[in-house]
């Protein structure tokens, strides 16, 4: 029971982190900015989700997989996926919206919330 | 000497170990982060126990939550200047580029400040996300389905 813990969370953790180490490989030698970086992992998971590739990389390292914006990417996809089956045509369009709606409204919900009470910290420079 | 020499002079003389050290702190944070996530999977599974789809939208806000209050409190950015693209890439990551981006514009009001300046780098990311699910939904609509 323990070592089964052990083992789930070393491939979590080896999974996550060798994404971010290939992030940090492109940010060292391409000088790419935060936005691109976050753009091209996030379309490389879309990517590999619709090559049924991503389920796979999921499948071994759980939030590994999931966490990292390549999640996002293949979340994006699967919920195109799902909606296309359900509604055809009109999935096409709510797809994605639908698979990424949790993260997209989060963010942007709490964000406003904390950008309301707290002060910015560069302030007066 | 021009530009490209200099270029060429700075790659050569700035020290590799760094490098090396960028990339071992992206791993670690990055594995980190991930397995923070993995927990929080592990207690909600216990706790709520509903289907699976619903938990990782849990999960996914959850990690958003983190990654904006650890934002605003400060936090994450000092995680950054260590961890690159071990704090950049999870979700917190996004969540990050938000609400930085937010709090920052803050001082020039709610609705040019806040709302507009939020999408920085996160406008880039739900755009290409958009126009990736929808290429993605016509490729199922006529080659899978």
């Amino acid at each position: 029971m323990f070592w089964e813990y052990v083992s789930e969370y070393l491939k979590v953790f080896i999974t996550g982190g060798l994404i971010c180490l290939l992030g940090q490989i492109l940010i060292n030698h391409s000088k790419m900015t935060t936005a691109r970086i976050l753009v091209l992992f996030m379309l490389t998971g879309g990517l590999l989700e619709i090559l049924g590739v991503y389920r796979y990389v999921v499948e071994f390292g759980g939030a590994g997989a999931t966490v990292p914006i390549s999640g996002f990417g293949s979340v994006l996809v699967k919920g195109a996926f799902e909606s296309v089956n359900e509604h055809g045509f009109l999935g096409v369009i709510t797809g994605g919206m639908n698979g990424a709606a949790a993260g997209i409204g989060a963010a942007i919900f709490l964000s406003f919330i904390f950008a309301l009470i707290f002060k910015s910290k560069t302030k007066e420079k | 000497m021009d530009k490209t020499e200099y270029l060429k002079f700075v790659e050569e003389n700035s020290p590799k170990t760094r490098k090396v050290k960028t990339m071992l702190f992206a791993f670690i944070a990055g594995g980190s982060i991930c397995c923070i996530g993995e927990a929080v999977r592990d207690v909600l599974d216990k706790i709520l126990s509903p289907t699976a789809p619903q938990l990782s939208s849990y999960v996914t806000i959850i990690m958003i939550f983190l990654g904006s209050f650890f934002t605003a409190v400060g936090l994450y950015d000092k995680l950054g200047r260590k961890a690159g693209a071990g704090s950049v890439l999870p979700i917190t990551g996004f969540a990050n580029s938000v609400t930085s981006a937010a709090i920052e514009h803050n001082r020039e009001g709610v609705v040019f400040g806040i709302c507009a300046q939020m999408f920085t780098v996160a406008g880039p990311v739900i755009v290409f996300g958009i126009v990736l699910s929808v290429v993605s939904g016509i490729v199922k609509l006529l080659f899978l389905s």
